[in-house]
């Protein structure tokens, strides 16, 4: 199983995303963003960071990077794709996923751990979790407010598209369990396909004792072992 | 062909939270402002161009707009002002 993690100007989450990948036991290669070409890689990650400096919109220059042709094909013929935190945004930036990601409602950067319940494990991204597991996952963005219109959130939510909440200590999607204002608590999204996913928060962060948490490696063992199962 | 200098509007759609908008309204009113009622903060972009006339160069800003420059999700946009340089 191999994993592109996609280097852009700014992205400075790239290298947790590749030990993360190795830490369960797959391959990882970078892809400079000018790049073109995905033969023989089977997930292909966006990381965090602040690609193009966050200038016009968190994502909005980066989505036209040459890769992003690449990654759209990949993508629309099913392919797996995951955005954390910048990465998210390049999603939505790019209509991968719907919806788009505004200020904080505190309009401060935060830079802190959250609680997240895992909404759905019947997907490639979550299936190592248990339903309505609360996982304690650092988070670190400026722009994570999740907001979509009226029809969308009413479709995202109809089909169980929400693949993660932001919940309270109690592990309810409550406002004082909403770090950033989004809408329903919003965390993470899967396209309709079940092949595109984006969250805000960094399970690549939460892989070790050391660093406070190891509730991020049910996320990258859940792809390694879906990918490796489908692979040939 | 002629230059024309474009101003682009972009400002928060109607009915999505402008958490800027929102502080500068509060600042607004702590500095005794008390009448002022909303706040939305956009930006502004002027952009320089060459077309044939004015009519060509807003079609050009206004696809700048949706492909790049505005966000439908949460934004809208206005092609502000086009005048020859």
């Amino acid at each position: 199983m191999k994993a592109a993690v996609v280097t852009f100007p700014g992205s400075n989450c790239d290298y947790d995303l590749y030990k993360a990948v190795q830490q369960v036991g797959a391959d990882a290669e970078f892809l400079w963003h000018r790049t073109h070409g995905l033969d023989g890689v089977d997930v292909v990650l966006l990381s965090g960071g602040f690609s193009y400096g966050d200038y016009l919109r968190a994502g909005a220059i980066a989505r036209f990077s040459p890769i992003m042709d690449d990654v759209v094909a990949f993508a629309q013929a099913g392919g797996p794709v995951v955005g954390i935190c910048n990465g998210f945004q390049i999603l939505c930036e790019a209509g991968l996923l719907p919806g788009a990601l505004i200020r904080n409602a505190s309009l401060k950067f935060q830079s802190e751990s959250v609680r997240m319940r895992v909404e759905r494990t019947d997907t490639m991204f979550t299936r190592d979790y248990d339903e309505g597991q609360v996982l304690w996952i650092p988070m670190a963005h400026a722009e994570g407010n999740y907001r979509a219109d009226a029809d969308t959130l009413t479709r995202l939510e109809d089909a169980g598209q929400v693949l993660f909440r932001y919940v309270d200590a109690e592990g309810e999607a409550t406002e004082a369990g909403n770090p950033n204002g989004s809408l329903n608590n919003i965390a993470g999204i899967v396209n309709e396909a079940g092949n595109v996913m984006g969250m805000m928060p960094h399970p690549e962060r939460a892989m070790e004792d050391v660093l406070g948490s190891t509730d991020g490696v049910p996320f990258f063992t859940s792809l390694v072992g879906a990918l490796a199962g489908s692979a040939s | 062909m002629s230059r024309f200098r474009i101003e682009i509007r972009v400002t928060p759609r109607k009915g999505i939270l402008d958490p800027q908008g929102k502080a500068i309204h509060h600042a607004l009113h702590s500095l005794g402002w008390e009448q002022v009622d909303d706040v939305r903060v956009g930006k502004a972009l002027h952009i320089e161009l060459d077309a044939d006339d004015d009519a060509a160069a807003r079609v050009e800003a206004e696809a700048m707009c949706r492909k790049l420059l505005a966000n439908p999700v949460t934004e809208d946009f206005e092609v502000y002002q086009v005048e020859e340089a």
